[in-house]
């Protein structure tokens, strides 16, 4: 049947699987015919992931990104040339301005920014991502169009990411290596799983929305699929933003 | 925990509201400027003066300062 969207034959590591979007991403990316390299810290979540792909030679690999050594191991256990990466491994933290030190500032960019940079500069040095390949940054509106109380630090780390992307895209042209980011607004992860706001807050968040509602992690998936897919070959250094209409107001 | 230390940590988080409005039993969130920033920023506060977490959830079901210091008393 024709599909240009199809991941048959497509080797992709996604990482931070064991929750949220990532999660979501690994499945869906199985479904449509990849075959994963799942990465998480969460052993039991992982596993829950990894059981719920299609298809078979699938590999996870348990990691924290905060530990450099685990980078160097993910690098190794990648056997297979990869065809894609998907950068989903992130987390938000709520500080007013006022309040933003270096620890906080370092741990937030330890993951979200320093390990997907490093880990894939690391496998395109050891020549583990193939020519035609797709990178894809799960980066956010918030740091690109817009931000909210208390997020100047998640924010910046997403508009770093986004520097990173656009210098990405052009340094790797040459291998034919898209370099990409989705932006979704808020989706309904365990993100905010720390309890700083109220469910009361979430709601009147989620009715600014055009769409009144917040995205689905499968939404913002499918959206990877596409930077993933052969449907997108000519498609490098964008953001695709994902927000129910968010930032038109 | 001193009680009058924690209402000027309080305090601090404003800077419209007088510092003599604040006592165990000002309704803070009837303040007007009372907000989500100050609400996170009186969250942030507790964190690092006293290194207890407290929730949003904390901060709604307290209507006075003085129950929102009983909260962080009984954490500490």
């Amino acid at each position: 049947m024709y599909n240009p969207f199809s991941l048959v034959g497509k080797t992709i590591l996604v990482t931070g699987a064991s929750s949220g979007i990532g999660k979501a991403t690994a499945i869906e990316c199985s479904k449509m015919g990849a075959t994963l390299i799942i990465t998480g810290r969460d052993e039991k979540n992982l596993k829950e992931t990894n059981d719920s792909l299609e298809g078979n030679n699938h590999l996870m690999i348990i990691a924290d990104f905060c530990i450099d050594e685990n980078i160097e191991q993910i690098v190794n256990s990648i056997e297979l040339p990869l065809d894609g990466i998907v950068h989903s491994a992130g987390f938000n933290k709520l500080l007013p301005f006022q309040f933003v030190n270096k620890e906080s500032l370092s741990e937030i960019f330890a993951v979200n920014y320093f390990a997907p940079t490093l880990l894939t500069q690391r496998i395109l040095k050891k020549k583990k991502l193939n020519k035609d390949s797709s990178v894809v940054f799960i980066s956010s509106i918030s740091g690109v169009l817009c931000s909210s109380v208390g997020a100047s630090m998640y924010s910046s780390t997403k508009g770093a990411i986004n520097g990173l992307v656009k210098g990405m895209s052009l340094d790797l042209a040459s291998k034919n290596i898209r370099v990409n980011c989705v932006n979704p607004g808020v989706v309904e992860t365990n993100i905010f799983k720390d309890d700083i706001l109220t469910n009361e807050q979430l709601l009147e968040e989620r009715s600014r929305y055009p769409l009144k509602r917040f995205g689905k992690p499968e939404e913002i998936a499918w959206a990877v699929i596409y930077l993933l897919s052969n449907a997108s070959k000519w498609v490098t250094g964008t953001n695709l933003i994902i927000d129910g209409g968010f930032t038109l107001i | 925990m001193d009680p009058d230390k924690f209402i000027e940590n309080f305090a601090a988080q404003f800077d419209d509201t007088d510092t003599s409005e604040f006592t165990l039993e000002t309704r803070f969130r009837d303040l007007e400027e009372w907000s989500s920033l100050t609400g996170l920023s009186v969250i942030a506060m507790i964190d690092e003066e006293y290194d207890v977490t407290v929730k949003g959830d904390d901060i709604r079901n307290s209507s006075t300062i003085k129950e929102l210091y009983e909260i962080v008393n009984s954490k500490l």
